[in-house]
């Protein structure tokens, strides 16, 4: 028996299989996607995330219902830890929500495929090489995507620098217009808490090919999540200079630190 | 009231499983000449069939004896095969050479096999690689540059004499009965080598779906450029087991270590310039192609593997 056969007996129990299923996604004969989507392994995965949402981050989510059941949408989420947690957790979320559940696609940053078992795991689960063919091919098969347009900048920011949002891409926001896609805000707060970073030691990033080395504790803490989902924009398409682009994607920046604020406003404490 | 004059067509690579099953199907309604640079092939007496370099004089009276209505040109060496002098001398200077005499002759119609291969692996590759995407190959690896002027030719002989209505065909792994390629005898093989830690996305077509995409390529003569694969996908590693191949793995970071460790035991079946192959994902989308055509893959991944499975210790 395979280590796959193994989990899948030991963790994932026939409902569980079966609301997956039910959730369904275009995969192939053998259960993937182009992109490297398993059915199988995302099953394991659920089961494991549910363990680790429910009682390591114990995550509060608010709002959840927001984002659309159908149809293109990009969840423009706030990015930090160092890890991709907060993408795995906000994707939980969604997937395990009570009314209309959706498996949404995280784009994942682009020195993760070069990573071996991290990159193949992550794609099996649903990740996906952030590169805009990609997410546009995604938009065009009427997924959610999870996108962080904060970038490695986000992700590999100090503990000094937390909830403080810097500089978005305008690329999700081209996409959105491109497809008619509707943006959905999202604030993570308890993720800048589960890796504080003191440093980043960049001569040794540098030396193995990473986009930061961080000088942190090797556990990631048990901080208490909070995710808040704010109202979906839609944006036209209409022919904008870059400069209007710049002004709704600072739109969206703005809605997403409301979210965060707000998160914060309802942690009562750290851990 | 005479019979309608049948096509006349030039096959080329007919030593090869591909060329074989495509003049299987044609010679009904065709009247075939096959040539290979490799051996003479006995096809039936109603095929004449040659052993003959393109880059030789002599190749032209082929031309001058018949007057050929298509060429299908499946004679490309592969990567795998040959050393990259004679690759390059065979699949570009030959192919050239090829195309002049199409051109000379008055063919109307020319179909040319490439690969999946020319895009390149990196890891930055999207999913569903489409045929505008750019070739990366030839930045990658010296040995499949050949592959890449091979294109490079075809496109401009595409746009210079758009009377020869070329078609570039390019094919994810074409695998089954016969199939000598790398990946072929890989999944035939009772262990196969990954790199640790990476298992890429692939797609396969079967041979007799691929000899079917060439003859419906033949048939609605629309020229251009596609990829052809179904739409379906495996990892690398499940394929393996589902071939019932035991896997070795071989350390994979830092990239030069794989890279010296293949090129210390040279393996044909897993050369150390496709080893990025192995380590990621080159996932095209052959959808224009299933749709200008209206090919449908009819052999599933199941069929494939099974196979494989199957024949592993044949009697």
């Amino acid at each position: 028996m395979s280590l796959a056969e193994f989990l899948k007996r030991r963790l994932v129990s026939p409902e569980l299989d079966q609301e997956i299923d039910s959730i369904g996604k275009p995969i192939g004969s053998l259960g993937y996607d182009p992109w490297g989507y398993n059915n199988d392994t995302l099953k394991i995965g659920y089961a494991i995330t549910r363990e680790i949402y429910d009682k390591y981050f114990r995550v509060e989510v608010d709002g959840i219902d927001k984002i659309p059941a159908e149809g293109p949408v990009l969840i423009i989420a706030n990015h930090s830890g160092q890890l991709p947690i907060d993408g795995l957790l906000i994707g939980f979320a969604l997937a395990s929500r009570k009314k209309r559940p959706r498996l949404p696609r995280a784009m994942i940053e682009r020195f993760f495929p070069t990573v071996p078992y991290l990159g193949n795991l992550l794609n099996q689960f649903g990740a996906v090489l952030g590169d805009p063919v990609n997410c546009a091919r995604m938009l065009a098969n009427d997924e959610a995507v999870i996108v962080f347009p904060e970038g490695v900048r986000g992700s590999g920011k100090l503990y000094r620098d937390r909830y403080q949002l810097k500089r978005f891409g305008n690329g999700f926001m081209h996409l959105a217009m491109e497809h008619g896609a509707t943006v959905v805000p999202v604030g993570v707060v308890g993720c800048e808490e589960t890796i504080p970073t003191l440093a980043n030691i960049k001569p040794l990033a540098r030396m193995l090919g990473l986009p930061y080395f961080p000088l942190a504790a090797p556990v990631v803490l048990p901080a208490k999540v909070h995710i808040c989902v704010g109202d979906p924009m839609v944006f036209d398409n209409d022919d904008i200079p870059e400069e209007q682009v710049t002004a709704r994607v600072d739109l969206v920046k703005a809605a997403v630190g409301e979210m965060i604020k707000k998160g914060l406003n309802q942690r009562k404490r750290l851990f | 009231m005479a019979a309608p004059k049948r096509p006349q067509i030039l096959v080329t690579g007919a030593a090869g499983t591909l060329a074989q099953q495509v003049i299987g199907q044609l010679r009904e309604s065709c009247d075939l000449v096959a040539v290979d640079f490799r051996e003479q092939v006995w096809l039936g007496d109603d095929i004449p069939s040659y052993c003959i370099d393109f880059n030789k004089r002599v190749f032209e009276d082929i031309f001058r004896r018949f007057h050929f209505d298509g060429v299908i040109h499946l004679g490309r060496i592969m990567s795998s095969q040959e050393n990259r002098l004679r690759r390059y001398n065979a699949n570009v200077l030959g192919s050239q050479k090829l195309l002049d005499l199409s051109h000379k002759y008055n063919v109307s119609r020319v179909i040319i096999l490439s690969t999946y291969y020319v895009y390149g692996a990196v890891p930055f590759n999207p999913a569903l690689i489409n045929e505008e995407a750019p070739l990366k190959a030839a930045g990658l690896t010296m040995d499949l540059v050949d592959s890449v002027e091979l294109e490079n030719l075809a496109n401009i002989y595409l746009w210079r004499y758009p009377n020869l209505n070329i078609t570039v065909l390019r094919p994810c792994n074409i695998v089954g009965p016969g199939v000598r390629n790398a990946i072929s005898t890989l999944l035939s093989g009772e262990r196969a080598p990954v790199l640790a830690g990476f298992s890429p996305m692939m797609q396969f077509i079967h041979i007799d779906d691929m000899a079917d995409a060439i003859v419906a390529a033949w048939q609605y003569r629309r020229k251009g450029i596609y990829n052809v694969a179904p739409e379906d996908w495996v990892a690398y590693q499940r394929a393996l087991e589902l071939c019932g191949c035991s896997r070795v793995p071989i350390p994979s970071i830092p990239p030069v270590l794989p890279r010296t460790l293949l090129r210390l035991i040279n393996l044909r079946r897993f050369p150390p310039y496709l080893m990025d192959f192995f380590k990621y994902p080159v996932i095209i989308d052959g959808r224009s192609f299933a749709r200008d055509f209206g090919f449908h893959p009819r052999r599933s991944l199941d069929d494939i593997f099974h196979y494989y499975r199957e024949n592993k210790h044949p009697v």
